[in-house]
């Protein structure tokens, strides 16, 4: 017994070490139950975290857009007379934001933006020879851009470097048009001048069909193609905080006027799919706590019987109800933390043999392995709290035990 | 702690006046196992309680140690008016004046001899770490289980637990034992032993016994013997004139 440790911790901790194999068997099992929902987090986290990071590694987290056009019924000088009723949707045309530059700096100002990149976006045939294939044109200004969607690391070969004479080319389009980097193609716009540019890169965004439309001209090149002197066709924003993006884009498109589209709203199919996956992890994780819960208590609950005539002889030498109940509820929270701190250590012990394990075709890492101390933190205060919590009812029948009746037997 | 009342004579340890006990109050199966008890334990004495099973004895040394209360009637203890305490309070007061022997000596098998022993004092952490431990060694020493202290309890032989048992009933130095038959379990040495150690402690600490046993002989060396019959104090006999009627079992 150490000197002054309160009588309660020495006899919750001398119980559980009289129990050793009982101790011992609830301990594993909390510990299971614990590193499974290590794992499960961890994984999940960096799995999401992973999906997300691509994800956004190819667009702006929001992207501003002129408001569309709209037709309205022609009316007459006569109130409530609609002259012509059937109004056709218009086309909507390749036009510039109005005021861009102004826009710009608009955005540039606020303190939840980082980059801001105004682009051109259009179509056109790139033509070699014989051969011709459509592609999406985009038309960057390459420091502001690179900022946003990091191109040159998808640059397999040549370099990112964008002049008015420079084409970036996806891999798939190289091969289709028989293209180098060094080589000249022909881009045709739909309206507008046809140019002949120089490949002065290839890059592989990670999917096939990208890789055969998309191409990146500098922001003049495509402002002369697109026949929009001087315009851009849109506005590439990343912001601080990712998370925040729908709340920003809303606040945006109210203080511009234009229409601004969340990297969320973007993506709702995928970020509906990862809520579910979120929601169903947390409810299996939410059960397994629930079992570990149920593990701890029902282990007290066999100790408060074993126990009931020791209990009744320290409630007869004067041990109060509060006692009795404090040296329960701390086995039950030593049980708990004891069992999250095993788990814990086993879970991401069990998430870096996985991670080392189970690669990708092409050998990458499915996920950056990221087992963070906060989580194992969390789980060993949550774990410890569910102990407590899990041994509140063992510990009231134990501290409301009759004395009399306990010590008869 | 209350002052003790006043104008109760400072000698008087436990004093009940018409004491009664039912159980299932109300019920069809209500029964009075204690009637209208009058009883008084002066500081100091070493009184053996007697009666056949069933007769009260144990209900009655409940109510006494405070771990059951009477349906009606006053109890004193140590000059305190017990009926209007509450939990705590009365658990405070036991613990403080009473010591608690049983028939089954119910040591803590977690814990050693000598922890057993410095329990009632580590509950309430009244004494510095190293006075608990001095004290339990020469209590330990004093029932002649000093080699035994760090044994834990459950390796002792049944007449060294019960002697634990009495170091711990001490250990506070409490005003009044209650012993429940302490010798019923232990062969005819170890519960000489045993009664031996009782009486010491009485005689060198002037602390009040009040033993339940059914055996007459050790009965017959006690200051008192109060025989109980159907809830009912039938004798309360100094030894000199004691009565034999009771059967031993």
């Amino acid at each position: 017994m150490n000197r002054w440790t309160p009588f309660e911790w020495i006899a919750a901790i001398r119980f559980l070490r009289e129990g050793r194999a009982q101790t011992l068997f609830i301990i594993s099992g909390v510990a299971i139950g614990v590193a499974v929902i290590v794992f499960m987090s961890a994984m999940l986290t960096s799995l999401q975290g992973n999906f997300i990071t691509r994800t956004l590694s190819a667009q702006a987290h929001i992207q501003i857009l002129p408001p569309e056009e709209i037709a309205r019924p022609l009316r007459t000088s006569t109130a409530g007379v609609v002259q012509a009723p059937v109004v056709q949707r218009p086309t909507q045309r390749v036009r510039s934001i109005d005021q861009w530059q102004r826009v710009v700096k608009q955005v540039r100002a606020r303190d939840d933006v980082t980059t801001v990149s105004p682009t051109v976006s259009t179509s056109a045939l790139a033509v070699r020879g014989d051969a011709s294939r459509s592609i999406a044109l985009t038309g960057i200004e390459p420091d502001a851009y690179y900022r946003i969607v990091r191109l040159p690391d998808y640059v397999i070969a040549g370099s990112a470097r964008l002049t008015g004479e420079d084409i970036l080319i996806g891999s798939e389009l190289a091969h289709e048009l028989g293209l180098l980097v060094g080589d000249r193609v022909s881009v045709v716009p739909a309206s507008g001048p046809t140019r002949t540019l120089m490949v002065s890169g290839v890059f592989d965004l990670g999917n096939k069909s990208a890789n055969q439309r998309t191409a990146f001209v500098s922001l003049h090149t495509a402002q002369t193609l697109a026949n929009l002197a001087g315009g851009v066709t849109s506005i590439d924003i990343n912001l601080r905080e990712l998370y925040r993006a729908e709340a920003i884009a809303a606040a945006v498109s109210m203080s511009t006027g234009l229409k601004a589209d969340s990297w969320t709203t973007t993506n709702s199919q995928l970020f509906s799919t990862l809520s579910a996956q979120a929601l169903s992890f947390t409810t299996i994780r939410a059960f397994v706590a629930l079992s570990v819960a149920f593990g701890v208590a029902s282990v007290l609950s066999v100790s408060v019987i074993q126990r009931s005539k020791e209990i009744g002889i320290l409630r007869a030498m004067g041990t109060s109800q509060g006692q009795v109940l404090r040296v329960f509820l701390l086995q039950g929270g030593l049980l708990g933390c004891a069992g999250a701190m095993v788990g814990s250590t086993l879970g991401s012990g069990a998430l870096r043999v996985f991670h080392a394990v189970v690669r990708l075709s092409d050998g990458s890492e499915l996920f950056p392995f990221a087992v963070s101390l906060p989580l194992q933190l969390l789980a060993v205060v949550a774990a410890t709290f569910t102990g407590v919590l899990a041994a509140a009812v063992p510990a009231l029948q134990a501290a409301r035990l009759d004395p009399v009746v306990a010590i008869r037997g | 702690m209350d002052k003790p009342a006043s104008g109760a004579p400072a000698d008087i340890v436990v004093q009940l006046d018409g004491i009664v006990k039912r159980y299932n109050e109300g019920l069809s199966s209500e029964v009075e196992v204690l009637h209208a008890i009058d009883l008084t334990l002066h500081r100091g004495e070493f009184v053996a309680l007697m009666g056949p099973s069933g007769s009260g004895k144990s209900t009655l040394l409940n109510i006494i140690g405070l771990l059951d209360r009477p349906t009606s009637g006053l109890l004193f203890l140590n000059g305190h008016e017990t009926g209007a305490l509450d939990d705590a309070a009365l658990t405070r007061l036991r613990s403080e004046n009473i010591g608690f022997v049983f028939q089954h000596h119910h040591l803590l098998s977690a814990f050693t001899a000598l922890e057993n022993v410095m329990l009632p004092m580590l509950v309430h952490r009244k004494f510095p770490d190293a006075a608990m431990r001095e004290r339990a060694r020469a209590l330990l020493m004093r029932m002649g289980l000093s080699e035994w202290a760090d044994n834990p309890a459950n390796a002792l032989s049944g007449g060294q637990q019960q002697r634990v048992a009495i170091a711990r009933a001490l250990a506070m130095n409490p005003a009044l034992v209650l012993a429940d038959e302490p010798t019923g379990n232990l062969d005819t040495m170890a519960a000489e032993t045993v009664f031996a150690l009782l009486r010491r402690a009485n005689e060198e600490n002037g602390t009040t016994f009040l033993l339940v046993t059914h055996n007459l002989a050790l009965a017959r060396r006690c200051d008192r013997i109060i025989e109980v019959v159907d809830g009912h104090i039938v004798k309360t006999d100094a030894v000199s004139s004691a009565s034999v009627a009771v059967q031993v079992p």
